[in-house]
């Protein structure tokens, strides 16, 4: 289809009726920079809570529901949306494509999604508040949940309708538009990555939604799925909840992994090392995260057998994540590297995200999970892989891309000041709670006894530093949107697929005739 | 649209309609399935549960004697005074005894409750083998009345070797008034 | 990159203070019984070779990172693309040293699911918001909540110093009293959501699940009586954070004359009750 020449319609309607992968993918991305900013505020009242000891700002039940709404809100609405923006923006220019496959259901999902977290945030203002039972959402307490309860329910059922028809989509556009020549050992990372994620996505996208669905009818219909009175037990909803759980976590992951597979190589200027291992290893991954679940679950009273199975299982995925760093380590030797934002936030990434992998192995050992369970040295954890993790992989992203997207480039000077702000301060907001948990401190408490004051004080300052820090990034990304130096199709030193040879800023309608591919 | 590309969408339309069709009806199926899932798997399966227990005595270990411990709670606000009336027992693997649980009904009317059991180890639950036992079925108690219910059990002799403790717990519910029976 | 020595010096310095058995600030205690030591064997071991591994990655990032700087002139090599027997090295060492670390893990999961050979008896049950302890066949049970003086403290703009409160917190009204220098299985229940219960000195927690029965063993060493301080492990609602543990630990002569001494006081008051 040629291009109008008119464009696209202008104001509201645009982007009500849009179904240009570039402008749902701008929708994607807006849309979780707010919804990072709003958990992000949540997390920072937790942490002005947690700043001493003594309840001085909220009650403990309010607290119970920013920590639920927290996670809430940056796992389904800031890093799975933003991954998702980043997937619709550049799939289609990685492999060739005019477009997404399916362009209307695409506009479908997004819009479901803003609905959906219209919904859950205005739990807060419904009698009882938000919900407030952690985001795993464990009955029996749950089911305590006021006024709330079903519309967090509906909402995640929103939630995922919108994902696993945004992973349809992917899965359909990468393995039926991709230009003539492209085989599937010559796509890019970035696009491996995601079309198995996309299987992930509609794997374990509807077990959540069953599970919460139980809960759903245990509320209201006399069920007793996870009632003992009623012969149920409130352990089959987490072996449900973990088994969707623990693939979400690769979910949110494996689109970083392949955002960084995209950008070493090009400030190494050079190609990425062993692509083969690197697709094998994603692959795996994948696979083992659906036979690990219940490591999530070891202080549930699990038979040895069972223990020892999924202690063994999830030291297995140590192996193909370790093939992935070394992999990224061999891109970086005998290259020739640069340190612009892209470079600076994927190398954090690279450093910080295996702190976090070390910290899962060491709750991979069950005797010692024991101890580490549901405290602080989990919550540092997860913060390490998600935050220096996923979230530095997408702002990496971000800074990667951004001048394909405006045409322009960004201030350079100030995205660095935002790099190295945002990673002196995740250390500091992070690491201490490693010592926390360690000495004992459990998790999802608003209040402390005294001998944990310090490293709290000291995480909660890292949580405000950080919090600011995230000012600059918006303000760099406006910027860059209004005006800046004029970016060239490749942008970069040593640029690497089909994305960088359309122009500066991508027009709305590329390759509308497939390129070759060589 | 090409006259081809119509028939193959209505014979894709039909086949996915069918898939829908056939999904649901598989959630109906699922009713009588999982009853021939547990009595293939042996699992848990209602009617063993609800069944008197018919023990055969088919183990091959030696007897040896540990301790069964009873306990009871009253979950949630539940208005029961639930108390077993021997707290332990020396056993003997592989034969029968009986404990008694005495319950008393506290809420000022007519009440069912129903006994849900538990017992740790976890893996000695199914060696742990209740011919008889009041869990089975909701009881049923008047106002104020109070009364002995009995469990006649047999401890596998095959329990495994490390075990010489278990307890047997229950935990009593409230599952509504007398006329509608179990909830 | 200038994080990177922060952080292993942090590592390093986590991994190189010694346990002590009270709270320590940067490291788990190694506790009062031999499965809490033998927990903290385990978790020191792993630390150790998750930073072994961790400063020969490091190292090689930061290597990479500078010697291969364009600015210094390093010229990229486009011929470095793939090596199976690299691949084939990194991947099977980590699974042996995996296989090395599993080793001491199964075996300390054993003796942790091992409960035989326990002489007490405690059964735990989870309320919101306290703990309630029954010693079996003793007719001896109570409940353990928040002490008075950190439940002022603790209420929202209470002007209480919370360092002003004695074990701020982690203070009972009755603490569970038990005997050192035995097996002590701990049944776990709970009366209407679920909790955990957690004394890091012991070692081990396990789920409070309302409906069934979880059960575990903790002991405390013949050598180390004294007060052990814990909290509940599984939000539970609004004051998950306020249901603490407090165990004492006394040689078990004195044990015995405090169980009786309660076993009297409750006949007592049975008997009055039922005058």
């Amino acid at each position: 289809m040629a291009d109008h020449g008119h464009g696209p319609p202008k104001g509201i309607t645009r982007w009500l009726t849009t179904t240009n992968h570039k402008d749902i993918g701008t929708m994607y991305l807006v849309f979780s920079l707010v919804m990072f900013m709003t958990g992000g505020l949540m997390a920072l009242g937790i942490r002005a809570e947690l700043f001493q000891p003594g309840l001085q700002l909220v009650d403990p039940a309010f607290f119970n529901q920013l920590t639920t709404m927290h996670a809430l809100v940056m796992v389904f609405g800031a890093v799975m949306p933003a991954t998702v923006g980043l997937a619709n923006w550049m799939i289609p220019l990685q492999i060739g494509a005019a477009d997404m496959a399916l362009p209307r259901m695409n506009l479908f999902s997004f819009w479901l999604l803003a609905v959906a977290f219209v919904l859950l945030l205005s739990t807060f203002l419904m009698p009882g508040g938000a919900p407030a039972s952690g985001w795993t959402l464990y009955p029996p307490l749950v089911l305590q949940s006021g006024e709330a309860f079903p519309m967090a329910i509906f909402s995640i059922h929103l939630m995922g309708a919108s994902s696993i028809m945004g992973a349809i989509n992917v899965i359909v556009t990468i393995v039926n538009m991709r230009a003539p020549g492209m085989t599937l050992m010559k796509l890019p990372l970035f696009s491996w990555a995601w079309l198995i994620t996309a299987y992930l996505l509609i794997a374990v996208m509807p077990v959540f939604a069953g599970g919460v669905t139980m809960l759903l009818t245990d509320y209201f219909f006399h069920t007793s799925f996870f009632n003992a009175a009623g012969g149920g037990d409130p352990v089959l909803y987490q072996h449900v909840f973990w088994f969707f759980g623990h693939p979400e976590v690769y979910i949110m992951i494996l689109p970083a992994f392949g955002i960084v597979s995209e950008i070493i190589p090009t400030f190494s200027r050079k190609p990425i090392f062993g692509y083969e291992a690197m697709v094998y290893a994603i692959a795996s991954i994948a696979f083992l995260s659906f036979i690990v679940w219940a490591h999530h679950m070891f202080t549930v009273g699990m038979p040895l057998a069972g223990q020892m199975f999924f202690m063994l299982a999830t030291m297995l995925i140590a192996v193909p994540t370790g093939v992935k760093i070394f992999n990224w380590t061999t891109t970086m030797w005998r290259g020739s590297l640069s340190f612009e934002p892209p470079m600076l936030f994927a190398l954090a990434f690279l450093f910080l995200f295996t702190i976090g992998g070390f910290s899962g192995l060491m709750m991979a050992i069950v005797p010692s999970d024991f101890q580490y369970h549901d405290t602080y040295f989990i919550v540092a954890h997860f913060h390490y892989v998600l935050v220096p993790g996923a979230v530095f992989a997408i702002m990496a992203a971000v800074y990667y891309w951004l001048p394909k997207w405006t045409g322009h480039m960004y201030d350079m000077a100030l995205a660095k000041w935002h790099f190295w702000l945002t990673a002196i301060f995740v250390n500091a907001l992070f690491f201490p709670q490693h010592f926390l948990g360690l000495a004992g401190m459990p998790r999802r408490i608003p209040d402390y006894a005294v001998q944990f004051s310090d490293w709290n004080m000291i995480s909660s300052i890292g949580a405000f530093g950080f919090g600011l820090a995230q000012l600059l990034f918006v303000w760099v990304i406006i910027k860059c949107v209004k005006g800046g130096q004029r970016a060239t199709a490749g942008v970069w030193d040593w640029p690497h697929g089909l994305e960088w040879t359309v122009p500066s800023p991508a027009p709305y309608h590329t390759f509308e005739k497939a390129p070759e591919v060589h | 649209m090409s006259g081809q590309n119509a028939k193959s969408n209505r014979g894709l339309t039909a086949r996915l309609l069918l898939m829908v069709a056939g999904s649901f009806a598989f959630g109906f199926a699922l009713v009588p399935l999982y009853e021939v899932f547990c009595e293939v798997t042996g699992i848990g399966s209602r009617d063993r549960l609800s069944r008197m227990a018919e023990y055969d005595g088919a183990a091959t270990a030696q007897p040896r004697t540990i301790v069964v411990e009873f306990t009871a709670s009253v979950p949630d606000g539940g208005r029961w005074e639930f108390t077993p009336v021997e707290s332990s027992m020396e056993v003997r693997t592989g034969q029968l005894y009986e404990a008694y649980y005495r319950a008393k009904n506290l809420s000022g009317r007519d009440v069912t409750g129903q006994a849900v059991p538990s017992v740790a180890p976890m893996r000695a639950t199914k060696y742990f083998v209740k011919t008889e036992c009041f869990c089975f079925t909701p009881q049923q108690f008047t106002r104020d009345e109070e009364r002995d219910m009995a469990v006649r059990f047999v401890v596998d002799r095959d329990l495994p070797p490390g075990i010489d403790r278990l307890t047997l717990s229950y935990a009593f519910y409230d599952v509504g008034r007398v006329a509608g029976g179990t909830t | 990159m200038s994080k990177l020595p922060i952080l292993s010096g942090a590592l390093a310095a986590l991994a190189a203070v010694p346990a002590r058995a009270d709270w320590d600030l940067l490291n788990m205690p190694s506790g009062v019984s031999e499965l809490s030591k033998d927990i903290y064997g385990t978790h020191m071991l792993m630390l150790w070779i998750c930073v072994i591994i961790a400063v020969i990655t490091f190292g090689a990032m930061i290597v990479a990172m500078v010697r291969f700087r364009k600015s210094k002139g390093a010229v990229a090599d486009q011929t470095l693309l793939h090596n199976a027997r690299l691949e084939a090295a990194w991947t099977i060492i980590p699974v042996l040293i995996l296989i090395g670390m599993a080793i001491p893990a199964v075996e300390s999961l054993i003796k942790i699911e091992d409960t035989s050979g326990s002489e007490l008896t405690i059964k735990v049950t989870g309320y919101q918001w306290q703990w309630h302890y029954e010693y079996l066949g003793s007719g001896v049970s109570f409940f353990s909540r928040l002490a008075r003086t950190s439940d002022v403290a603790r209420q929202k703009g209470s002007g209480i110093d919370p360092l002003s409160v004695e074990n701020y917190l982690l203070e009972v009204d009755n603490p569970l009293v038990v005997p050192t220098g035995i097996k002590i299985r701990m049944l776990l229940t709970a009366n209407d959501v679920i909790h955990a219960w957690w004394v890091p000195d012991f070692g081990m927690k396990r789920d409070a699940i309302p409906g069934f029965i979880n059960e575990m063993w903790i002991s405390v060493d013949a050598d180390k009586p004294g007060t052990y301080r814990g909290q509940c492990a599984e939000l539970c609602g609004a004051d998950h954070g306020f249901m603490p543990i407090v165990v004492v630990a006394r040689p078990k002569a004195e044990f015995d004359a405090w169980l009786k001494q309660k076993q009297a006081a409750a006949t007592e008051v049975a008997a009055a009750v039922t005058e």
